[in-house]
């Protein structure tokens, strides 16, 4: 079903957590406003990336 | 932003001197975090930092520390460089590696009594590079497969993200979007029927 080893995925962890914070932090200057922020942006990107994850499932599947 | 005031400006309740405006931006460029610390924003100076240089780092070393370099020679257009630039200082030997590199090339091909600075610190690779052809930089892909890819992007990644830090040392922080912005029942109007005219 995938193509490549799911350890792949691993790669995502930092990063996502390094984009959700600078995010945060660059549209607000109280530290609880930017830990909400970057839970919220951290949240957002996961589900997009999961919507195309199973946008390509299906498709693979299809085919 | 709800005011502004020469240098200072309020968000989020809280007041926030900018001072020199373009010397913290310079400063947040060199060194992620480094404006946002002259400003006196060490919370914020701190997650910079930490995230920016960590998130380098780190794709600097998946890549087995040649993701990033300097070059702009037919088959090895090097554009990631100028992003990962963004993250600054960190990124200085790669630009100075690529200056002697181009003293040292003639007609495309490097000298071969060229010895890179640094134990070839991100330097570039040896010319020339074409595109199929069993080069340098053919090696490094064979030699780190993935970590070379992904460390190329972690660190075009780190320098994109300290663009929008330095707009921050330089304006404060970037407007939340009005589509973003949840509704608050507590700041909304009571609708509060009218008490019949007599």
């Amino acid at each position: 079903m995938l193509s490549i080893s799911p350890t792949y995925m691993l790669y995502y962890v930092p990063l996502i957590i390094a984009i959700a914070l600078v995010f945060g932090a660059t549209r607000h200057e109280n530290t609880q406003l930017v830990l909400q922020h970057a839970w919220q942006t951290g949240r957002w990107i996961t589900g997009f990336m999961a919507v195309i994850f199973v946008v390509f499932l299906f498709l693979s599947w299809m085919t | 932003m709800a005011s502004e005031e020469n240098n200072t400006i309020a968000v989020d309740g809280e007041i926030v001197d900018l001072r020199n405006r373009p010397l913290a931006a310079l400063l947040a460029w060199l060194i992620p975090g480094a404006g946002h610390f002259y400003q006196g924003r060490q919370t914020k100076a701190f997650i910079f930092l930490v995230c920016i240089l960590s998130t380098w780092i780190l794709g600097f070393a998946l890549g087995g520390s040649h993701v990033v370099y300097s070059s702009w020679e037919p088959g090895d257009k090097r554009w990631h460089f100028y992003l990962q630039g963004g993250a600054g200082l960190v990124a200085l030997p790669a630009y100075l590696q690529g200056r002697r590199m181009n003293q040292e090339t003639d007609l495309g091909e490097t000298n071969s009594d060229y010895e890179p600075l640094w134990g070839g610190l991100m330097a570039p690779p040896f010319r020339p590079v074409m595109e199929s052809e069993a080069d340098e930089v053919a090696a490094w892909y064979a030699e780190h497969g993935a970590g070379y890819e992904m460390g190329t992007w972690y660190t075009v990644i780190a320098g994109l993200l300290n663009i929008l830090v330095i707009y921050d040392a330089y304006g404060g922080p970037l407007a939340v979007p009005i589509s973003g912005r949840k509704r608050d029942p507590e700041e909304e109007p009571q609708e509060t029927e009218e008490p019949a005219a007599s």
